[in-house]
């Protein structure tokens, strides 16, 4: 609105990327207007229930928060760069297979949250499972069955 | 962690009921590709903001947008009388016709729509909506349901009943009241049974306004031409949105096309119009398409949960059979109806529980307040009332030293006993739900009760509640040439699996695999009439109305095969039987079916009926729990929910929708609670208004259903999705009960009104709030 944009350029699911974007101007709604890349989504407006978490250098923001002119050079996922062509990610086919989702549209924060888990903790405990999605709400109360995907996505990605 | 546990049922033949087949949406889903309103913009498109009123009750002297009109990339400000040149009477609601678009002289809540700004960018839209400025004569305010009762601070001038549904007819013109409905039964003689009584006990239970917080919020875009109006808006009732935007139009109802995709929750938030109105008449003035898209904080001025009152009187007798029983029903509406009349009326009906009770009196009353409206919330009332009679179930029980599942089960109402409507429970397996609670959650046999500041206790609950009735809903099936099938039905997709569920019914119908069949999207340029997604209706209306399509197709396959002299009986494909017909691969066959279900309005005067509703649903929780005696902290360790669905369709499904339920309760049992100061909502955030996260959830929560079958519903299923919020309430207030002998009676119970009960229980004094 006030200042004027300037340009930022990225990795966007590994392909490179630019756009101008103002001071104000939020990841989500960059990566929404300008990429059409719907996966992340604001609900909360306060970086409270994780819908909108985009990952940033491979660290976990809430999209709604985090300014998209911090976003330069960084390199940038969202949900819609797990899959392989139509081959889905380990975690993506652990969602389905446990049921774990009904209305979906937290379903991106918590896939893109679960990797970040299972890299940092491949064999995670309970606590880890729960301190790690801590910031991911789900109103439909999906919860036990996010925890089962959250296990079989461990076991897929075991290596052997 | 979770144990599936929900029954499978008889098998059917074509082998797709019973099926735990993962929803047909799923990869989109997971892929973030899944079509959401939200995610809509169409080209040419503004979007608009809206400024909220800031006093609960006031006369609106002057509005002033100059401000917010000379801001730059502001298109144009709206106000109430704007709306006035393109929709002369712009008052909605399903029940009464009493919400304007836009403010209209007077303002009834803290936060109604006042005015609108429209911008090609929603963040000027948005500052600009800052600027508005409102001067307002304030006006006296009702907020708490009893006062309302008896208030002299009318919130409407008069009732207007929409004329939807007959038996409000009658309300038409009442004036200086703020009662907008009041349902009552009457049944035996209550006078003799009370006293005649052993014993007559006496509570009130009372629940907070509380709100739905879908994680998509309300959304509508519209786009208004001289050739009708499109709508694509977040809604669970995409026919009765047409309906009544058709009305505000003064329009045929094939002139408006409304259409949604999945929604990203909806939990009753999103039936009927509500943002929809707007977005139409904005687009008409604007002649642009408009998209009203709200924030998480303006959901909580949209739509929220009925706030209430119960107080309920019991006649014992010491032996502890029930003789009769009293309920008092009071709801907080808020400042516009919604569909709050039919909640206070339907939830009445079964207000006095799951109960064999022979005299019955039930006041059910729905209350317009200075607050925001109230609605619809997963249980249509019946969570409020469950909490209520189960609660003083359990102390009528421990108060005559009985154990509160014997009272229970002597007292239960079973299959082939009347309800107090009159109506005879059919098909509703109240003694095995019972049972299994029990069983799941081990009732009777010992555990750890804990030591020193940690005590633990069990409590079970359970619930019964009619469906909506009449509704109708109807589908299409086309079968296409080459034998592939397309079921066409308006049952909107909130996640609760119903495009799973029902192109399951119509693969079995059609003996094909549900992978097969393709379900589309309700819009009502192509999808027919359905009366909407609520009250746990889709099984078993559009579930019916499928069956009933698929017939036809199979009957006008049959008679083509006949046709083209192919022998009855024949296994030959489909596709074959259209090319001997066509010549080539070409051709369609459509089948449709419809379903209303029988239903008869209950006595004005007496409330009874023979049938008031299709099918009963019924459903029990069991809880374990810990309490902090030092803090009050209650720490739910066991949680079961158990429900008669009849078949379950698709277990997996129910068994996510039944721990859903109990997940989504425990947040009103424990943390939600809108806080209001002089009619201003405090906390319309996620930082302030705590919903259920990942570390809420008990170390173990089960959800499982009894075998069971509803004969009338389709293969035998009935409908799931509110029967897992019954329990939970009480089964947690029992349980806190059992661990540390003190008795919440309101909603949310938190660890300050725990600890304020143990303290009070142990004589101390403790300051006010």
């Amino acid at each position: 609105m006030s200042a004027a944009p300037r340009p930022i350029h990225f990795t966007l699911n590994g392909a490179t990327a630019e756009c101008m974007v103002a001071p104000h101007e939020t990841l989500v709604d960059v990566l929404r207007d300008r990429f059409a890349l719907y996966g992340p989504r604001e609900s909360c407006g306060q970086g409270l229930c994780g819908c909108c978490t985009i990952l940033v250098d491979g660290a976990a923001v809430s999209g709604c928060l985090y300014l998209a002119a911090f976003a330069d050079s960084a390199g940038i996922i969202t949900v819609e760069g797990l899959a392989d062509g139509d081959a889905l990610h380990p975690v993506q086919e652990a969602f389905i297979e446990a049921g774990a989702f009904q209305c979906g549209f937290c379903t991106p924060g918590f896939i893109l949250m679960t990797t970040r888990l299972l890299d940092a903790h491949p064999e995670p405990s309970d606590d880890q499972i729960r301190h790690y999605l801590s910031g991911n709400l789900c109103r439909c109360g999906t919860y036990p069955q996010i925890i089962e995907a959250v296990r079989l996505a461990a076991k897929k990605l075991k290596p052997g | 962690m979770s144990e599936a546990k929900v029954m499978p049922g008889q098998a059917m033949p074509g082998g797709q009921i019973g099926r735990s087949l993962p929803r047909v949406e799923a990869r989109a889903k997971v892929t973030g590709r899944a079509e959401y309103i939200h995610n809509l913009r169409l080209p040419g498109m503004l979007w608009a903001k809206i400024a909220r009123s800031t006093v609960p009750h006031g006369c609106i002297r002057g509005i002033d947008t100059s401000a917010a009109k000379a801001m730059s990339g502001v298109h144009s400000v709206v106000i109430g009388e704007d709306i006035l040149t393109v929709i002369p009477d712009p008052y909605f609601g399903p029940a009464f016709h009493d919400q304007p678009i836009l403010a209209l002289g007077k303002v009834r809540f803290a936060g109604e729509p006042v005015a609108v700004v429209l911008a090609e960018d929603p963040k000027i839209a948005e500052a600009a909506a800052q600027e508005i400025s409102v001067d307002y004569e304030e006006l006296p305010a009702v907020y708490d349901e009893i006062e309302a009762m008896t208030s002299t601070a009318y919130v409407h001038d008069e009732l207007k009943p929409a004329g939807m549904f007959a038996d409000l007819k009658h309300l038409a013109g009442k004036r200086d009241t703020n009662i907008a409905l009041g349902y009552h039964l009457r049944r035996g003689d209550m006078d003799t049974a009370f006293a005649e009584a052993d014993h007559v006990f006496e509570h009130t239970f009372r629940t907070p306004q509380q709100m739905h917080t879908p994680l998509e919020p309300h959304c509508a875009i519209a786009d208004a031409t001289s050739a009708g109006v499109t709508v694509h808006s977040s809604t669970q009732t995409p026919s009765s949105v047409r309906v009544e935007i058709a009305r505000l139009l003064g329009l045929p109802e094939n002139r408006v096309r409304v259409r949604t995709a999945f929604l990203g929750g909806g939990f009753g938030a999103k039936v009927y119009v509500k943002m929809e109105a707007l977005a139409v008449a904005l687009s008409l003035l604007a002649r642009r398409p408009v998209k009203v898209a709200l924030t998480m904080e303006e959901q909580f001025f949209t739509i929220s949960k009925h706030g209430s009152t119960f107080r309920i009187k019991s006649a014992v007798t010491k032996d502890g059979r029930i003789t009769a029983r009293t309920c008092e029903v009071i709801y907080n509406g808020g400042a516009y109806a919604d569909i709050g009349p039919r909640v206070a009326q339907k939830s009445g009906f079964s207000a006095a529980g799951p109960y064999d009770i022979a005299n019955v009196a039930i006041d059910s009353y729905e209350t317009y307040t200075n607050r925001p409206t109230a609605g619809a919330l997963r249980g249509f009332g019946m969570p409020q009332l469950v909490w209520a009679y189960e609660s003083h179930t359990d102390l009528i029980a421990r108060a005559l030293g009985l154990d509160p599942v014997e009272f229970r089960r002597k007292n239960l109402l079973r299959d082939g006993q009347p309800q107090a409507t009159g109506t005879v429970l059919k098909d509703t397996a109240t003694g095995a739900v019972l049972d299994r609670v029990c069983e799941r959650i081990g009732w009777g046999r010992a555990f750890d009760r804990g030591s020193g500041t940690t005590r633990r206790g069990r409590g079970i609950a359970i619930g019964l509640k009619a469906s909506i009735a009449p509704t109708t809903s109807v589908a299409t099936i086309a079968v296409a040439a080459d034998g592939s099938a397309t079921l066409y039905c308006g049952t909107v997709d909130m996640g609760q699996g119903s495009t799973t569920a029902l192109a399951q019914i119509a693969a079995e119908a059609l003996g094909i695999d549900a992978e097969a069949v393709r379900v589309v999207a309700p819009d009502t340029d192509v999808t027919p009439y359905d009366m909407g997604t609520l009250g746990s209706r889709s099984t078993f209306h559009m579930g019916n109305a499928v069956r009933a399509a698929a017939d036809e197709v199979k009957g006008k396959l049959a008679a083509m095969a006949a046709e083209t002299g192919v022998p009855a009986g024949t296994n030959l494909p489909i596709a074959e039987i259209f090319r001997r017909k066509y010549g080539m691969q070409a051709g369609t066959i459509v089948g449709s079916g419809s379903f209303v279900p029988d239903y008869v309005s209950p006595d004005h005067a007496t409330g009874l009926t023979p049938n008031a509703t299709p099918y009963w649903m019924t459903g029990g929780s069991g809880a374990e729990v810990e309490v902090d005696t030092e803090t009050g902290q209650v720490r739910v360790l066991r949680l079961v929910n158990v429900a008669d669905a009849g078949v379950a369709i698709n277990p997996r499904m129910v068994e996510t929708q039944l721990t859903g339920a109990a997940v989504m309760q425990l947040g009103f049992t424990l943390s939600e609670e809108m806080v209001f100061t002089d009619g201003q909502l405090r906390n319309p955030n996620f930082a302030d208004y705590k919903i259920p996260g990942i570390r809420d959830m008990p170390d173990r929560l089960d959800g499982e259903t009894v075998a069971a079958r509803q004969e009338s519903g389709p293969y035998g299923a009935k409908g799931v999705g509110e029967t897992g919020t019954f329990g939970v309430s009480p089964a947690i207030a029992n349980a806190i009960h059992d661990a540390v002998g003190v008795r919440i009676t309101e909603l949310p119970i938190t660890a300050e009104a725990v600890y304020r009960a143990l303290r009070q229980a142990a004589g101390d004094k403790l300051p006010e709030e």
